[in-house]
């Protein structure tokens, strides 16, 4: 007789029984142990039909192709420039992939873009070993000047985001800051100084109740609250 | 000689008291405190992070480094000089491989999980405590693991067998003493560490290993509300 143990939404914790019986599936976070079915890492339980799958709520960003990310340049070589990107890798951008314009052969590639600077690039590549490759071409992508930048937990990433980007866009209009948020969980801020305060607490609202529902509610009348406040 | 009480009044089978708390150290990956009666541990995990010397890096997986470290003042003894001691080494190499067994790090080849485990108090059970904390911290940092890692301490003092030793009784000086720490995954029941320290008959040692299954059990659920309650505190 099939039964699930834990309720929906419900935070796992590793070794956790979540489920048993043959007719329930683990999912993503989840493995089959005998005839139950384990948590395999922390995270929120979701049921699905016959699955459960864990949600993760922590850990280090884990680089995917497609991946739109803001990484900052740390190192400049012959033939590109090498990234940091907030995982346990780094990445590289070859020049073919980093402009548009013309590069002269043995030209200074200190002034596209020098060590210490932030670019939101894309991953196209990523292989068994982690070897990253990213681009500057595509929309959107481009290198960041003025603003700051504040990290976030990569899991959090699609919450602070919201459905279509209507958290994100929430913010943007509350507090007319320009916001781009990378996929490994780093956010660029651009503003009022003021205004990029508040992004930035509403910004750690999210990723703090992330896990929870009702969530652009709490936010609305954040920064409601927050920006009339300020006025 | 026989030994008729403990000397705070616990029972034979009980441990000190046990707190356990997720999320302490804000700048780390994952992170957690473990207090067992006056011992205290508190591990941070950095990583997956890029690992060098490259020489060290492992191709098919990730690799755990761990660190155990006790504070200079930190035990009733004297001083411990700080930096490493071949203790710590031992200690840090014997809690690695006791935690190894639930990780899985197959998904970061080439890098590294530091675990740092730093003791600003200890009464007895320091490395066990150390253990419990860090697999707390490591479950904090998202990292995939099968399980948690449960530890305690047990032994048997002159006649008596005991779970939970304190200082006290590790250097009881009236009779025999044996102390032996183990570490385990609660939910399979699998040892991942058993060391000892005297001499124990082995039936001594097969009852002693089903007390220790118990309170490792006790010890898991406090672990797991530690981990839950991270997260159901911001509900309030």
């Amino acid at each position: 007789m099939s039964k699930i143990i834990v309720n929906d939404k419900s935070i796992a914790v590793p070794g956790e029984t979540l489920a048993t019986g043959m007719d329930i599936l683990p999912g993503a976070g989840a493995y089959r142990e005998g005839d139950n079915i384990v948590a395999n890492r922390l995270g929120l339980a979701m049921i699905d039909g016959r699955t459960i799958k864990l949600i993760p709520l922590s850990g280090r960003y884990i680089p995917k192709i497609g991946d739109t990310i803001i990484c900052k340049v740390i190192d400049v070589s012959f033939s590109g420039w090498r990234l940091d990107t907030n995982s346990a890798y780094s990445a590289m951008l070859s020049m073919k992939d980093a402009t548009s314009e013309f590069i002269a052969r043995g030209a200074n590639l200190t002034q596209y873009y020098d060590v210490g600077e932030f670019l939101v690039c894309k991953i196209v590549n990523v292989t068994s070993q982690k070897l990253i490759d990213v681009t500057m071409k595509g929309p959107g992508l481009r290198k960041l000047k003025g603003g700051r930048i504040i990290e976030v937990d990569s899991n959090k990433v699609p919450r602070i985001i919201g459905k279509q980007g209507s958290m994100v866009m929430m913010v943007k209009d509350a507090t007319k800051c320009s916001i781009t948020v990378g996929q490994n969980g780093l956010i660029w801020i651009l503003g009022e100084p003021m205004n990029e305060l508040l992004a930035i607490q509403a910004i750690r609202k999210i990723e703090k109740e992330s896990h929870l529902s009702g969530l652009t509610e709490k936010i609305k009348e954040f920064l409601e609250k927050s920006g009339k406040a300020q006025h | 000689m026989t030994y008729k009480q403990r000397i705070d009044g616990r029972g034979f089978d009980e441990t000190r008291p046990i707190e356990a708390k997720v999320g302490v150290i804000n700048r780390a990956d994952g992170s957690a405190m473990f207090r067992i009666g006056n011992t205290w541990a508190y591990a941070a995990v950095y990583g997956p992070r890029n690992l060098h010397p490259k020489f060290l890096q492992d191709p098919q997986k990730g690799i755990l480094r761990c660190n155990y470290n006790m504070m200079p003042f930190s035990s009733s003894g004297e001083r411990v000089r700080p930096g490493g001691s071949r203790r710590s080494k031992e200690i840090s190499l014997v809690t690695e491989k006791s935690l190894l067994p639930v990780l899985d790090l197959e998904g970061y080849p080439n890098s590294v999980v530091d675990v740092f485990i730093e003791l600003p108090q200890t009464e007895a059970g320091s490395r066990c405590a150390g253990i419990c904390a860090a697999s707390m911290a490591l479950a904090d940092a998202g990292l995939d693991m099968k399980d948690l890692v449960c530890a305690v301490s047990f032994g048997r003092v002159a006649d008596k067998l005991l779970v939970d030793l304190d200082y006290s009784e590790e250097s009881y000086p009236d009779g025999p003493v044996a102390d032996i720490p183990i570490a385990m995954m609660p939910n399979s029941g699998k040892v991942t560490l058993l060391q000892m320290d005297g001499e124990l008959p082995k039936e001594d040692l097969l009852k002693l290993l089903e007390k220790a299954k118990k309170v490792c059990m006790d010890i898991y659920e406090v672990q797991k509300n530690a981990l839950k309650e991270k997260y159901h505190e911001v509900e309030v």
